[in-house]
C-alpha cells in the first residue's frame, strides 16, 4: 500500500456548478417550505392534533441516525484497526456533519416556534431526552470537527485514535438518545421499548453505510477519479452485514410483540393491516431494503459491481425512508389505548386509525435538508482536502499483487 | 348623648356587621359554591394541596356536553371563539371531551369527560426539553406558552391524548387563558379560577354534579372523603402516573 494523497475536487466544471445550482434549488425549496408552514401555522400541513410529527420528522430522524452511521467508515480505521479504510475516513467525518445538520435544520424549521431554538437551549429541562440530545447534536458537530482535525493536521495526527474513539463513544450514546426518543414513551403501543435504542443503532449503521457508499461512488465518478474493487467489494459486504444486523434488531422487536396479547393489535396493524404501513415495511424495508441488498452483497455475480453497489445502497436508503415512515407515522396512526380491551370514540379522533397525507410542503422541507447535507459536502470536498487522489487497489488493497491487476 | 343611646347604636352596628359578614360568607358560599380559599397573587402555589377532580360516569348523560361548553367558553376555544376557522377538524384544539367507552364483550356503555389527568408523574413534563409543560406544587400540570418551542414531544408522550397543537394564528381569546399558534395547550384545571378560590369551569357548569373538584390532601374535603369512602378507578392506572382525576362507575 503506498501513502495516501489527498486533493480537493477541481471543480471547475460545468457539472460541479450544475449539482451546486441542483442542491441550492433543494434548499431554497425546503427554505420556502419552511417560511410557507411558519407562516401560515401548521394547518397547510397534513399534520394533526393525531399524527403531531410528520413527513418532516421522517427525513430528520432518518438523516440524524444516518448521520452517526456515517461516522463508522472512519472509526473503523482508527478504532478498529481497519487500516484500509483509513483513506476514507475524512470523507466519514464529513458526511456525518453533513447528515446531522441536515437532519436537524429539518427538525428545527418543523417546530412551532423555531424563533426560541435559543430559548430552548438556554432552560433545558435534564429529565427530557430531547434536551439531552440538544446537548449530544452539538457535541457531536465539536466531536467530530476535533476528529477531522486530528485526521488533517500533521501535527495532531498521533491524538487521532482517542479522538476517534471518544467520537464513536459519543455517536453510540447520540444514537441511544434518537432510538429513545421513541423507546421511551410509555404512552404509545407500538413505542414504549428498550430496544429501539440498539435497533436504532443498528439501522443507523447500515443507513449511514448506504449513503457514504453513494456519495463515495458519486464523488469518484463524477471527479473522475479511480476506484478500485477492492473498495467496492468491502463496503458491499460492509453494507451486507450491517443490513443483516438491523434486521435482527426488527425482528426481535416484532416478535417480542406479537408473543404478548396486549400488542398483537398494534403489530397485526402494522404488519398485516389495511394499510400503508405493513405495505412500507414487507415490501419497503423488508424487500428492497433488506433482502435485496443482503443478495447483492454476498452472492457472486453482483460482486465487485460499481453498478450493483449503488443499487444496493440505494435501496438501503429507501428502505430506510419506509421503515422511518412506519415507525414514525404508523406509531402515531394507531390509536392510543384509553381504555384497553374496550371500544371508545369521541370528537377527539380517540379509537380510530388516524389518517395522515403529508403535503408537498412537508416534503419538500425533508429534501431540503438532504440538500443541505449533500451541498455541504460537496462545498467541503471542493474547498479541503476530503478525498484521496485514488482509490485504486494497488493503493488501498492491503494484499494487493501487481500480476492481478 | 346618653351611654345608652351609645351601647344602642354600638350594638346596632355590631349586629348590623356581623349579618354582613355572616351573609357575605353564606353568599359566598352558596353563590360561588367556593372549595378553596383565593390565593394572594404574590404567593406560590403549595404543595400543602393537590387539586382535583372525581368524576361519577353513572351521572353523566352520553347526549350532554354542558362540560366541554364551559371549558370552551371558559377557555376561549372551540364554541367559545371565533378562531381556528382554517384548520380541518382533526387540527382544532380540544382541551376536554365527552368519550364513549363500549365494552365490546357486553356492549354496555360509558360517558365520560375527558381531559388533562393532572399526572403526579406527568410524561409531557418529563419529556418537554424546556420545561414549559410543567407541574405546579399543587399538582396543576400545564403549559407555559411563552417557553414552549413547538415541538409536539409532550404529545406524544400524553397516555390522554389531553392536548392540542395550534394550528394556525390566533385573534379571539380571553384574557386569563393567553393561546397562541405554534405552541401546544390543555386543560389547565382552570387554573384562574382555582387561584380565585373558584372551581373550575366544568365542575361548576355539570347539571348532574357529576363533577367534584377539591383538595385531595385536605382529608376534610368532600373529594377526599369521598375518594376514601367510595370505590374509584384512575384511567391506564397501569402506568402508575398517579392522576389527580379519578372516576367513578366505568
Amino acid at each position: 500500500m503506498k501513502p495516501t494523497t489527498f486533493r480537493e475536487i477541481s471543480g471547475d466544471s460545468t457539472g460541479f456548478w450544475a449539482l451546486l445550482g441542483l442542491l441550492g434549488l433543494l434548499i431554497a425549496a425546503g427554505l420556502g417550505a419552511a417560511w410557507y408552514m411558519e407562516h401560515n401555522g401548521h394547518w397547510v400541513t397534513g399534520m394533526n392534533n393525531q399524527i403531531v410529527w410528520g413527513m418532516p420528522h421522517v427525513f430528520a430522524v432518518f438523516l440524524i441516525v444516518a448521520a452517526s452511521g456515517a461516522l463508522n467508515v472512519a472509526s473503523m480505521a482508527s478504532v478498529f484497526g481497519r487500516t484500509a479504510l483509513k483513506p476514507l475516513s475524512r470523507l466519514s467525518g464529513l458526511l456525518a456533519i453533513a447528515l446531522l445538520a441536515g437532519g436537524l435544520m429539518v427538525l428545527v424549521l418543523d417546530l412551532g416556534h423555531p424563533d426560541r431554538l435559543i430559548m430552548a437551549m438556554m432552560n433545558l429541562n435534564f429529565m427530557s431526552i430531547f434536551a439531552w440530545n440538544i446537548i449530544l447534536y452539538n457535541g457531536f458537530f465539536l466531536i467530530v470537527g476535533i476528529y477531522l482535525w486530528t485526521m488533517m493536521e500533521k501535527r495532531a495526527n498521533r491524538h487521532t485514535k482517542t479522538a476517534g474513539l471518544f467520537a464513536f463513544v459519543w455517536r453510540l450514546i447520540l444514537t441511544t438518545g434518537t432510538g429513545s426518543i421513541f423507546g421511551w414513551l410509555v404512552a404509545r403501543q407500538a413505542y414504549d421499548a428498550a430496544i429501539m435504542a440498539p435497533m436504532f443503532i443498528a439501522l443507523s449503521f447500515s443507513f449511514g453505510l448506504a449513503i457514504f457508499m453513494l456519495v463515495l461512488f458519486a464523488s469518484y465518478r463524477w471527479a473522475g477519479r479511480p476506484l478500485g474493487d477492492y473498495m467496492i467489494v468491502r463496503m458491499q459486504r460492509l453494507l451486507g452485514l450491517f443490513v443483516i444486523a438491523a434486521l435482527f434488531f426488527v425482528v426481535v422487536y416484532h416478535l417480542t410483540n406479537l408473543y404478548a396479547a396486549e400488542h398483537r393489535s398494534v403489530e397485526h396493524f402494522m404488519l398485516d393491516g389495511d394499510n400503508v404501513y405493513s405495505g412500507l415495511f414487507w415490501v419497503g424495508y423488508v424487500l428492497l431494503g433488506s433482502l435485496i441488498p443482503m443478495a447483492i452483497a454476498w452472492f457472486g455475480p453482483f460482486r465487485a459491481s460499481l453498478g450493483w453497489a449503488t443499487t444496493a445502497a440505494a435501496l438501503v436508503v429507501a428502505g430506510g425512508l419506509a421503515m422511518m415512515y412506519v415507525i414514525i407515522i404508523g406509531g402515531q396512526a394507531y390509536p392510543l389505548q384509553l381504555f384497553p380491551g374496550k371500544e371508545v370514540s369521541s370528537s377527539f379522533f380517540d379509537g380510530v386509525v388516524n389518517p395522515y397525507s403529508p403535503t408537498l410542503a412537508e416534503t419538500l422541507l425533508g429534501i431540503g435538508g438532504v440538500g443541505i447535507a449533500l451541498a455541504i459536502v460537496v462545498v467541503g470536498i471542493r474547498l479541503l482536502k476530503f478525498l484521496p487522489l485514488s482509490l485504486e487497489d494497488a493503493r488501498v488493497d492491503p494484499h494487493y499483487k501487481a500480476d492481478e491487476a | 348623648m346618653s351611654d345608652n343611646k351609645i351601647d344602642h347604636y354600638r350594638r346596632r352596628f355590631l349586629g348590623q356587621t356581623a349579618a354582613i359578614a355572616g351573609g357575605a360568607t353564606l353568599a359566598g358560599g352558596l353563590l360561588l359554591n367556593a372549595v378553596a380559599e383565593a390565593r394572594p397573587a404574590d404567593q406560590a402555589a403549595s404543595s400543602a394541596n393537590r387539586w382535583g377532580l372525581l368524576i361519577d360516569t353513572s351521572k353523566c348523560a352520553s347526549d350532554c356536553d354542558e362540560c366541554v361548553k364551559a371549558c370552551e367558553m371558559e377557555h376561549g376555544w372551540g364554541r367559545g371563539s371565533t378562531d381556528e376557522q382554517k384548520s380541518r377538524p382533526e387540527q382544532k384544539a380540544q382541551w376536554i371531551r365527552k368519550v364513549t367507552v363500549r365494552d365490546r364483550a357486553t356492549g354496555h356503555e360509558t360517558s365520560l369527560p375527558m381531559m388533562c389527568q393532572h399526572c403526579a408523574h406527568p410524561p409531557c413534563v418529563d419529556v418537554c426539553p424546556t420545561g414549559a409543560s410543567m407541574k405546579r406544587a399543587d399538582g396543576i400540570v400545564q403549559v407555559d406558552k411563552h417557553r414552549c418551542i413547538g415541538c409536539r414531544y409532550c404529545m406524544m408522550a400524553c397516555p390522554y391524548k389531553a392536548r392540542s397543537f395550534i394550528h394556525e394564528d390566533l385573534h379571539d381569546q380571553k384574557t386569563e387563558s393567553p393561546r397562541g399558534k405554534g405552541t401546544v395547550e390543555s386543560c389547565n384545571l382552570c387554573v384562574n379560577r382555582v387561584d380565585r378560590g373558584e372551581q373550575p369551569a366544568c365542575a361548576e357548569a355539570c347539571p348532574e354534579k357529576a363533577i367534584l373538584f377539591g383538595d385531595l390532601k385536605d382529608p376534610g374535603s368532600e373529594i377526599a372523603r369521598r375518594l376514601a369512602s367510595e370505590p374509584s378507578t384512575e384511567i391506564r392506572g397501569d402506568l402508575g402516573l398517579d392522576l389527580g382525576v379519578r372516576y367513578q362507575h366505568i
